[in-house]
């Protein structure tokens, strides 16, 4: 039930009155794909196959490349070519209540592809008017109808050119946005809307039978106002209201083949075009371009459906998939419906389990295989002035073979180690990779060196700069993605690095990253992502839960490292005035005590200081270096939402494009229809593009996040040790110190 | 602060005696006078004359004749509880007044004495034993120094009114000081026979109660001291180097406390830093099943822990500092004042007998008997007074020696004893840290 939780999670990007329809809808949807199953081993072999096939899809994925093929062949080329009017008749009679999508999907198809032409008209027509009485032949038999007078007129001719090259793009728009069942419907509909006499037929009788149904369903009246528009403008009014009712219908009894049915009625292009989404929400959109082209794209819908699997299981489906793609499209369309309406849960759940173990074991095969240490030492001022800069030396230890030697040293400065996050960060964040931050550059503290005031507050930031560098280097090469990157190599190895640029915009550091996260509050208002992962969504939420958390524990630890820097101006006081006291103390052995005593509150001073000094190092560092590494989280996930967005706004202009492209077949212009088509494949190519790079990026965001959580545990993990060591060295200092003392407040007489 | 008491009555009396001599400092003295002295009329030696000594020409001499005085140093006797046993175990809040029990066990046989005192009872004790005019050289006693008295309304005064002693939960610091002051007193060979102390510590009815003065004398008295005493070189080098030693040492303990208070207080900021940061970090933890994300909400558990460790280390390295080092410190400056106070009130006899003898040799011959005697009744009183002084700087000095001793010795076992309890709590989370598990 994945897809029905999915969709309700997530209400399409439409006007909020649809909202709530696409909830059921999903539902009615999901069933549809058990029913699919389950009623397509009835009626004939020929269902059965691509059923089965998609439902081989649905469990294990590598089979689907062979079986889906195969079988859907076979159904195109057999039954194709036996002209299925009785069978047909069957199918549609029995099963339709049912299975009606699956069956029908072939059965539509083959007779398409076949025209099937009079004969099936016939058998439709009778049984449609009969079956007036079962509501679910009902929906079916003006479907078949829809389907089956237009197939007559229009199909006959141009369908089974289609079929014979399959990549035409004539029938592929239609197809995708409307699932398989309804895909040959909507064609044959929307090719008998030129044609008079099937909109007729169709007017009579479908509105006779849907007339009381309608009535009833004023929940639904939401949807029929959205149809009235396109309906009127495309159709004559009659058939307008024709596919209004069905559709009403559909809705009302919340059946299964409803769904589709409404596709069935409502093959209007501007319906189809809202149709799908408004029904499948999330589902639908990413099945149809799914659809569009290739099988490698079904495959991905698999994907899409199961964000938090990894795609790499996929990857090699698709490729198999894909070498069949370009034989037919249609067979692709039906093999890829049904694994990605129904099987997507199935497949989710036996995938997610598995993966991220074999993740997170590659990660740590990967870590241990290399040893690479990077310090960083002598910082050296180099030159005079307002230009004088701090260059630090980079030494490298590894075994890497990647590298020229085992060891080797070269000298950087500040900038260019933000030149480097720069190339890393435009490389590799568009990717949805965690980028460490390198630390900020400060204005203040660098000035103060380069005038030159050798005072403990500039030697301070220098340290403290350094080891914040180290770090931030030490985080770049253990992450498994950038240490690949040449940038690094080049920054470790090179010797005559050329001189950094456009750093100076990263100088105002501060001022720039609080302009990005403005803007980024501000589209992530506008944008209302339609998150399909609770996975992305939650962590999102713990990050910047984090964030706040982090902040204010570094704004605590400030305060202690403040105090206690207080304590150790304090005692450094006390034992001044301890010093006073035993100097102008007659008692000698008092004196000499008080002054022993002094001595001992010096050394605590010095204590303190160094609790100060480990206490911001330990930890202020450390929370501000995760409190930048958070950022940068963000930013991963943000670039997820930017790729989210791309995709969904080619998505739009896909649909614009299939609009134009219906507006121009109506219109009856074939001179510009080459171009329409021409756009819609290109965009068509786009929107799966987009889809494969929002797919990879959310994996890859996925599998940063739990990378940077295990490291950001051990990080912590390490320096609360190296913390309670110092912390326990210095209280063993203070025990010597006060059992030094002690014998000589004993021996005040 | 109610030596001043003589001070200003020494100094009146002088100062009338001075007659045209050091105009300048005299003028400012009887102006300070006129302006605020007679304000105090609840005061108990209103009764002695000193309200009207206007136009009395030797006021100090009057309160040897003062009537209630009279009557509370009436009998010497010898103290019927043992010093040593003398407790101020608890200060009850009851509105705006501390009341503090005090308890002492009777020398004869077994059973204690339990009374409630408030700090007005413990004023009126202390009058009483500066009104001892009968025995000769009072003045050259160093009083006990008593704590000066709380100011509960106004929470952040207190603690630079009174330091140390307002620190320490349900003011045990200042029970104890009290509690100090009492033994003080009580050990004391000529303060414990005074009949008011026996009646303080034995009687369940509280003593007369009569209002006491406001701290004015106090800031009276400072004022003055810098005028009087520094110009003034004594005649007597033991005393000329104990003066200038006081003075310095006055200053240096009074420095050193205020530089040990500042490290108390920032020792308890740092505890409650630390819980704070404690608690944050609680807020840390999430309640995930994720490995990293459990991982690190133990890792945020755990380092609450040894935060927490650092926070009680700190808190007990506090009160260690403040029960220990603290209060003697405190006692230490205090006592300081109480030497400098005597020593002034020394001083100023010493002027006073200057004056006198001056006077004497000048004095017209209808007055030389007069002025001869006045100088020989000044010469005996600033002779009982120096030999007092002499007795009581030196067992000073040794009590005081002995009681910074205490308190370091104290100090310092607490001290490495909560670092050794500190570090032993340290190596155990350490150890606990590094057995997690990645």
């Amino acid at each position: 039930m994945k897809m029905a939780t999915s969709s309700e999670r997530s209400p399409p990007p439409f006007p909020e009155d649809l909202e709530p329809e696409p909830d059921e809808v999903g539902d009615q949807d999901s069933d549809d794909g058990e029913d699919i199953f389950l009623g397509a081993d009835n009626p004939l072999e020929i269902k059965m196959d691509p059923s089965l096939s998609a439902s081989d899809i649905a469990s294990s994925t590598k089979p689907l490349s062979e079986a889906s093929s195969p079988p859907v062949m076979d159904i195109l080329s057999e039954p194709a070519s036996e002209a299925s009017s009785a069978p047909m008749v069957d199918l549609l009679m029995e099963p339709a209540s049912e299975a009606f999508s699956a069956p029908m999907m072939n059965l539509l198809m083959e007779p398409a592809s076949e025209a099937s032409s009079a004969p099936m008209v016939d058998l439709l027509m009778e049984p449609a008017s009969e079956a007036s009485s079962a509501p679910m032949n009902l929906l079916m038999q003006p479907a078949s109808n829809a389907s089956g007078a237009p197939m007559v007129d229009f199909l006959m001719e141009p369908a089974s050119d289609d079929l014979k090259e399959p990549p035409k793009p004539d029938i592929d728009p239609l197809a995708d946005i409307i699932n398989d069942t309804p895909l040959s419907e909507v064609k044959t509909l929307v090719a008998a809307m030129p044609q008079e006499p099937p909109s007729d037929l169709f007017d009579d009788e479908p509105s006779e039978l849907f007339a009381e149904p309608r009535q009833s369903n004023t929940a639904k009246q939401q949807q029929t106002s959205i149809f009235d528009e396109p309906d009127e403008d495309l159709f004559s009014d009659p058939l307008g209201e024709a596919s209004k009712k069905p559709q009403n219908d559909v809705f009302k009894e919340a059946l299964a083949p409803v769904a589709k049915a409404s596709n069935v009625c409502g093959p209007l292009s501007d319906n189809y075009k809202e149709d799908p989404t408004d029904i499948f929400t999330e589902e639908a959109i990413t099945t149809l371009p799914s659809a569009v082209s290739t099988v490698s794209v079904n495959s991905k819908t698999n994907g899409v459906h199961s964000d938090e699997e990894e795609p790499d299981i996929f990857a090699e489906a698709t490729v198999e998939l894909s070498l069949d793609s370009p034989r037919n499209d249609r067979k692709k369309k039906e093999a890829g419906k049904p694994s990605a309406s129904a099987p997507a849960p199935s497949v989710s759940a036996s995938a997610s389990k598995p993966q991220p173990k074999t993740l997170e074991e590659l990660e740590e095969e990967v870590e241990d295989k290399f040893e690479l240490n990077i310090s960083i030492t002598n910082p050296e001022k180099v030159g005079d002035g307002m230009n004088a800069y701090m260059a630090y030396k980079v030494s490298t230890q590894t075994t890497l073979p990647m590298f020229r030697s085992k060891t080797f040293t070269v000298r950087r400065r500040f900038s260019d180690f933000l030149g480097l996050y720069e190339k890393l960060s435009d490389k590799h964040t568009l990717n949805g990779y965690i980028v460490p931050p390198p630390p900020e550059k400060s204005i203040m503290g660098m000035t103060k060196v380069k005038v030159g005031k050798e005072d403990n507050s500039s030697a301070e930031f220098v340290e403290r700069r350094r080891a914040a560098l180290e770090r931030y280097l030490q985080r770049v090469v253990f992450h498994p993605s950038l240490l690949q990157d040449p940038d690094v190599r080049e920054f470790l190895e090179r010797d005559d690095m050329p001189r950094a640029h456009n750093t100076q915009a990263l100088s105002g550091a501060g001022f720039l990253k609080m302009i990005n996260r403005a803007t980024d509050s501000i589209s992530k208002m506008t944008i209302k992502m339609n998150e399909s992962d609770v996975w992305f969504e939650e962590k999102l939420q713990e990050v910047e839960a984090e964030d706040q958390q982090l902040r204010k524990l570094h704004i605590m630890v400030d305060s202690l490292v403040g105090h206690r820097k207080e304590l150790s101006v304090n005692t450094g006081g006390f034992a001044k005035s301890v010093a006073m006291l035993g100097s102008s103390e007659d008692n000698t052995a008092l004196s000499r005590a008080l002054s022993q005593l002094a001595e001992v509150e010096d050394k605590m001073e010095q204590l303190h200081q160094e609790q100060a000094a480990s206490d911001s190092f330990c930890f202020a560092e450390l929370l501000a270096d995760y409190i930048r590494l958070l950022g940068s989280v963000r930013a991963s996930f943000d670039q997820r939402m930017k790729s989210w967005q791309r995709w969904q706004d080619a998505q739009n202009m896909l649909q614009k494009k299939r609009e134009t492209e219906a507006k121009l077949l109506w219109a009856n212009k074939p001179d510009k229809l080459q171009q329409a088509k021409d756009d819609i494949t290109e965009w068509e190519a786009k929107v799966t593009q987009y889809e494969r790079d929002f797919d990879r990026v959310s994996a890859t965001v996925r599998k940063e996040v739990l990378r940077f959580e295990k490291e950001k545990a051990r990080d912590f993990k390490k320096q609360i040790i190296k913390y309670l060591e110092s912390l326990l060295q210095s209280q063993q200092q203070l025990i010597k110190y006060w059992e030094a003392f002690l014998p000589e407040a004993k021996a005040i007489a | 602060m109610d030596e001043d008491l003589f001070l200003e009555d020494v100094g009146d009396s002088w100062s009338f005696q001075l007659g045209g001599e050091d105009e300048d400092d005299l003028h400012e003295y009887q102006a300070f006078l006129g302006s605020s002295f007679f304000d105090l009329s609840g005061d108990p030696f209103s009764q002695m004359g000193l309200g009207d000594h206007e136009g009395k020409q030797f006021c100090w001499k009057k309160t040897h004749t003062d009537s209630s005085a009279e009557e509370e140093e009436a009998r010497e006797g010898s103290l019927s509880v043992s010093a040593q046993t003398i407790r101020v175990t608890e200060a009850v809040r009851d509105g705006d007044a501390l009341t503090f029990i005090v308890i002492s066990q009777k020398l004869s046989g077994s059973g204690e004495y339990h009374v409630a005192r408030t700090h007005e009872d413990f004023q009126w004790l202390q009058q009483c034993l500066f009104s001892q005019e009968v025995v000769p050289g009072i003045l050259g006693v160093i009083f006990p120094p008593l704590p000066a008295k709380p100011q509960l309304n106004a929470p952040t005064k207190v603690l630079k009114q009174l330091g140390f002693l307002a620190m320490g939960e349900d003011w045990r610091m200042y029970c104890m000081a009290l509690e100090t002051y009492l033994q003080q007193v009580a050990a004391h060979t000529t303060l414990s026979k005074n009949k008011c102390l026996e009646n303080f510590l034995t009687s369940s009815e509280p003593p007369g109660r009569q209002r006491v003065r406001k701290g004015i004398f106090n800031r009276l008295s400072q004022a003055m001291e810098g005028m009087r005493k520094e110009g003034h070189k004594d005649v007597d080098d033991f005393f000329q180097t104990e003066r200038d030693n006081n003075l310095t040492l006055t200053g240096c303990s009074k420095s050193a406390t205020e530089r040990f208070i500042d490290v108390v207080l920032t020792e308890q900021k740092l505890a409650v830093a630390c819980g704070h940061f404690s608690t944050a970090l609680h807020l840390c933890v999430e309640q995930e099943e994720d490995s990293a994300v459990l991982a690190f909400s133990k890792i945020c558990v755990k380092l609450s822990e040894v935060i927490d460790s650092i926070k009680r280390n700190f808190e007990s390295v506090a009160e260690n500092n403040l029960s220990t080092l603290g209060l003697g410190l405190d006692l230490e400056s205090r006592c300081q004042e109480a030497e400098k106070e005597m020593l002034y009130r020394r001083t100023c006899k010493l002027v006073v007998l200057e004056t006198a003898s001056r006077n004497a040799e000048r004095a017209k011959p209808v007055k030389t008997a007069a002025m001869d005697e006045l100088k020989v009744a000044a010469e005996k009183e600033f002779d009982h007074v120096s030999g007092v002084a002499k007795q009581e700087i030196a067992r000073f000095h040794s009590t005081r020696v002995e009681l910074l001793r205490q308190a370091l010795i104290l100090w310092c076992e607490k001290q490495l004893e909560t670092a050794r309890d500190t570090s032993f709590r340290y190596s155990e989370h350490l150890q606990a840290f590094k057995g997690l598990g990645e």
